[in-house]
């Protein structure tokens, strides 16, 4: 049934494409219009999932933790305590410190979720249902992702806070160590393939995950992307028990609401991104390919959650010496052996 | 291949969802702005000095380091992409290439600026 549904709304685009397409006007009405319904569709699936994603994290939390989390707020298992969590932070005053630069303070929320939104133009969900399937795919997710380091130093930096501005050059210092061995590692998997394209990534993974011919590579990956995320062990942006929050610190209401958001929006979009690169993206057999990519995305965020929830913060030192000495030396051998073996093959 | 309208329909969408957002809220929440409510967070203290005062950034090589290899990244992923085409000596070029800047990175190590103190 889902299939014969699928084939009927098909159908219907191929025909309103093809009417629309006589006119140029009408034309270019059926571009943005489509563009619109994409845009709807990919902000609902943020909300929903990060509203999810939230209640599940300090579900998880509780476990590990041997307590129960959150349980009043709907039953059961309080699964409606993000939203009245949401409720609040919209009933809840705007603060900007006298202090703060407010043009500084104002753009960084905006910035940090645009660079989120951004990344989802090029996550592949299904063999067709990817945003838009640009061609340079890769290079365009890195330069996307890095755009939240620069939110972080201005929300920082405009806060005027002496712990948000030690947040932001933590975070600066985060994007000098890990960015490099990350690209480097994604390199790996970009020589494996050929391709920039994501969709076309996960299509040539069709024999054989990425994972098991670039495991170097994906455990240089993991820790890159535990710095990019802002997440324990390289949360030092954030880290509440040095820093109290860090570069956040003074956002209240719906400002820290969005930096909340923007988060665990990036959770989902890089988790799809490590399942994209390295396990196979929405490929599977019986289930259909979206029910495949969330169950790999939604398994990875698990890992991410554990790593997060077991082990304790690094200090910023070493996670310089971590970046030059062993990530990008490990990345540098990976993408030398990769091409070794692209060669050979 | 993709286009980019929807790149900029997302930039566009990221901006007007958060103004959007904070615009809705301003219907709900209060607004009793007071001087100790905007000032600085100084765990309960009142805050001195001047934040955005002298301040010493140590990684300060780390970054120069940085950018010389962020855009040999930069140089690597056409190179990447076209691998199969252009075979050994493309390889061996690259190897070359990434030798000298290995030799870079060799020699900031062992004059100790790949360290924090």
């Amino acid at each position: 049934m889902p299939a014969d549904l699928g084939a009927f709304l098909q159908g219907v685009f191929d025909q309103v494409h093809l009417w629309a397409s006589q006119s140029p006007f009408w034309s270019a009405l059926f571009t943005l219009g489509w563009g619109i319904v994409k845009v709807v569709l990919v902000l609902g699936f943020i909300i929903v999932n990060v509203l999810v994603l939230v209640w599940l994290e300090r579900k998880f939390s509780g476990r590990v933790q041997s307590r129960l989390g959150p349980m009043r707020v709907g039953r059961p298992h309080g699964w409606a305590q993000t939203i009245a969590d949401m409720i609040k932070l919209l009933g809840k005053e705007d603060i900007v410190p006298r202090a703060a630069d407010k043009a500084l303070f104002v753009i960084a929320p905006v910035v940090i979720f645009t660079a989120t939104m951004l990344v989802y133009v090029v996550v592949p969900m299904g063999p067709r249902a990817i945003v838009s399937d640009l061609n340079i795919g890769v290079l365009y997710l890195a330069a996307a992702a890095s755009f939240t380091v620069i939110s972080v130093l201005m929300a920082g930096w405009g806060s005027s806070s002496k712990w948000s501005l030690l947040g932001a050059l933590r975070g600066a210092a985060m994007l000098v160590s890990y960015e490099v061995p990350m690209v480097l590692a994604v390199m790996g998997v970009v020589l494996l393939s050929g391709t920039l394209s994501t969709n076309a990534i996960v299509k040539s993974q069709s024999g054989l995950w990425y994972i098991l011919v670039q495991p170097i590579g994906f455990l240089v990956f993991l820790a890159a992307l535990f710095a990019e995320l802002n997440r324990v062990p390289f949360d030092l942006a954030e880290a509440e028990s040095e820093l109290v929050s860090g570069f956040n610190i003074e956002y209240s209401g719906l400002r820290f609401a969005f930096f909340f958001l923007a988060e665990y929006a990036n959770l989902l979009a890089l988790s799809a991104i490590a399942v994209t690169l390295y396990f196979g993206g929405w490929q599977g057999p019986f289930l259909p390919p979206f029910v495949w990519f969330m169950l790999k995305t939604y398994g990875f965020i698990i890992l991410v959650m554990w790593i997060r929830w077991t082990l304790p913060r690094v200090r910023v030192d070493q996670l310089l010496e971590f970046g030059w000495k062993v990530l990008l030396p490990a990345a540098l051998v990976n993408l030398a052996v990769t091409g070794v073996y692209v060669l050979l093959t | 291949m993709g286009s980019y309208f929807e790149v900029l329909l997302f930039l566009l969408t990221g901006v007007i969802f958060v103004f959007v957002g904070l615009g809705v809220a301003s219907l709900f929440r209060p607004a009793l702005p007071s001087t100790p409510k905007q000032s600085i967070y100084e765990c309960g203290m009142r805050p001195f000095g001047d934040t955005l005062g002298k301040f010493r950034v140590r990684y300060y090589v780390f970054a120069l380091v940085f950018v010389v290899f962020d855009v040999e990244a930069v140089f690597l992923y056409p190179w990447a992409v076209v691998f199969r085409e252009i075979g050994l000596v493309g390889f061996v070029e690259m190897l070359i290439f990434l030798g000298v800047l290995v030799i870079g990175l060799v020699y900031a190590w062992k004059k100790r600026v790949l360290q924090w103190s």
